[in-house]
């Protein structure tokens, strides 16, 4: 038998793609909980307090600096053996990536909302808005049309992270891609080329329409 | 925390390191030069080249390294390839950063202004020089930032270099926290050897950063 013939051999295919939904699931959550408490984040970096912004600061680049690998084996062997509580790979998949996408999130909140000029604040409270309208109607809205091709950008980044999370046992489509393999190693020997390649398009796929999109509205936003 | 088990096996953390460090290196050095062709090919629009270099740009962007491995690791050898797995390390990591870089470059090309050119021209620069002394000095300096992150971004990556059973640094630490259970230590020395290669390379590039702002570039 040739090796893609086994991709198509019973539900191989669905099981792979199945696999793709780990991982993606896994991202899916975390940039969600990221991009709510990053919101708190990239507040917090703006404040006036010094304490609160150094905290902030160690946070962010002592994530950027670490492997997410490492944080995910700190998260995965670490936790169990200081605290007792055993967490499955997913639950400390999610925490991980939370924390890695929360960093980075409230960088991003932080220079949207410093990418908006003062002229903006200064002609808005002129205007006679109120503090609060002021970020309602004039802030925000400038501040997340700069924020969404960066958070596209980071969510595909996110998927592509996630692809970590087989070496603390989580059976993603890495995995089940193995599983294929070995379930057919005697009659289709060549199996792997298959299975990686389809699986490295599979990424591609899913990664690719997502940095167009980021790309070309960052390109429109320049443009106005 | 228990330090003789610490100072009885730090040698084998420098040891990984060393590895990670030296894969890390020459990938990234290989990634630089394919990042470059491929920005120049990119810039002066060269027919056919110009088309894979952007092809091969979004291939290698958007997908995972540890993907990149496994295809290089486990599925080359089928089609009759085998590499070791210090090859697969440095042409993954090539493959991927070549990409990042690419793209570093390029906007770094793109962003020295038309004018610049055409007063160099004007002056009676020759296309090399107009090239050598104008356009890539500028290009460079706006790329710095850029180069900086992908250094950082693909040391990091070389975490995953374990999955292709490279002795590195995750791989020692997993291996200790196996054999003798003793985690707190095994993590720590891990945390404290990325710290170590990482936070240096991050300080001296934002320096670096630092000064080209400084001199209004």
């Amino acid at each position: 038998m040739q090796g893609y013939e086994v991709l198509f051999q019973g539900n191989n295919f669905l099981r792979l793609l199945g696999g793709l939904w780990v991982t993606v699931r896994i991202a899916l959550i975390s940039i969600v909980f990221s991009i709510i408490l990053g919101i708190f984040l990239g507040t917090a970096m703006r404040m006036k307090n010094r304490a609160v912004r150094a905290v902030c600061r160690v946070y962010l680049e002592f994530v950027r600096i670490m492997p997410q690998l490492v944080l995910l084996f700190i998260a995965f062997f670490g936790i169990v053996k200081l605290t007792g509580i055993s967490l499955d790979g997913e639950t400390a998949s999610i925490i991980v990536f939370t924390i890695w996408g929360t960093a980075e999130m409230g960088d991003l909140v932080r220079s949207a909302f410093s990418s908006v000029p003062k002229h903006q604040y200064e002609s808005a409270e002129a205007l006679g808005l109120n503090k609060f309208s002021v970020y309602l109607y004039v802030i925000l809205p400038q501040a997340v049309r700069s924020l969404i091709p960066n958070l596209i950008n980071l969510s595909m980044r996110m998927i592509q992270t996630t692809a970590f999370v087989s070496l603390i046992g989580v059976t993603e489509v890495l995995k089940v891609g193995k599983q294929i393999i070995d379930a057919n190693r005697y009659d289709a020997p060549n199996a792997a080329l298959w299975v990686y390649g389809t699986i490295f398009l599979m990424y591609f796929v899913i990664c690719f329409p997502l940095s167009m999109l980021s790309r070309q509205l960052a390109r429109k936003i320049k443009r106005s | 925390m228990d330090w003789s088990f610490i100072a009885r096996y730090s040698p084998l953390y420098v040891k990984a390191a060393a590895l990670t460090l030296t894969i890390g290196a020459v990938g990234i050095v290989l990634a630089a030069g394919i990042g470059l062709l491929c920005a120049l090919a990119r810039y002066y629009k060269i027919p056919l080249l110009r088309q894979i270099a952007a092809v091969y740009t979004e291939l290698s962007r958007n997908t995972p390294l540890i993907v990149q491995l496994f295809f290089l690791y486990f599925g080359l050898p089928k089609a009759g390839i085998v590499l070791s797995s210090e090859a697969c390390g440095i042409i993954g990591l090539a493959f991927l950063g070549g990409g990042y870089m690419s793209e570093s470059f390029l906007s770094g090309l793109r962003a020295v202004k038309r004018e610049q050119i055409e007063s160099a021209e004007s002056l009676g620069l020759t296309g090399a020089q107009v090239m050598g002394y104008v356009v890539f000095p500028q290009a460079a300096a706006v790329s710095v930032p850029a180069v900086g992150a992908n250094v950082i971004f693909l040391l990091k990556e070389t975490s995953v270099f374990s999955a292709v059973s490279l002795a590195d640094l995750m791989y020692v630490a997993k291996d200790l926290i196996g054999m003798y259970y003793n985690t707190t230590e095994a993590l720590t020395m891990l945390v404290a050897a990325y710290l170590v290669i990482i936070l240096p390379i991050s300080v001296v590039f934002s320096l670096i950063e630092r000064r080209m702002r400084r001199a209004g570039i």
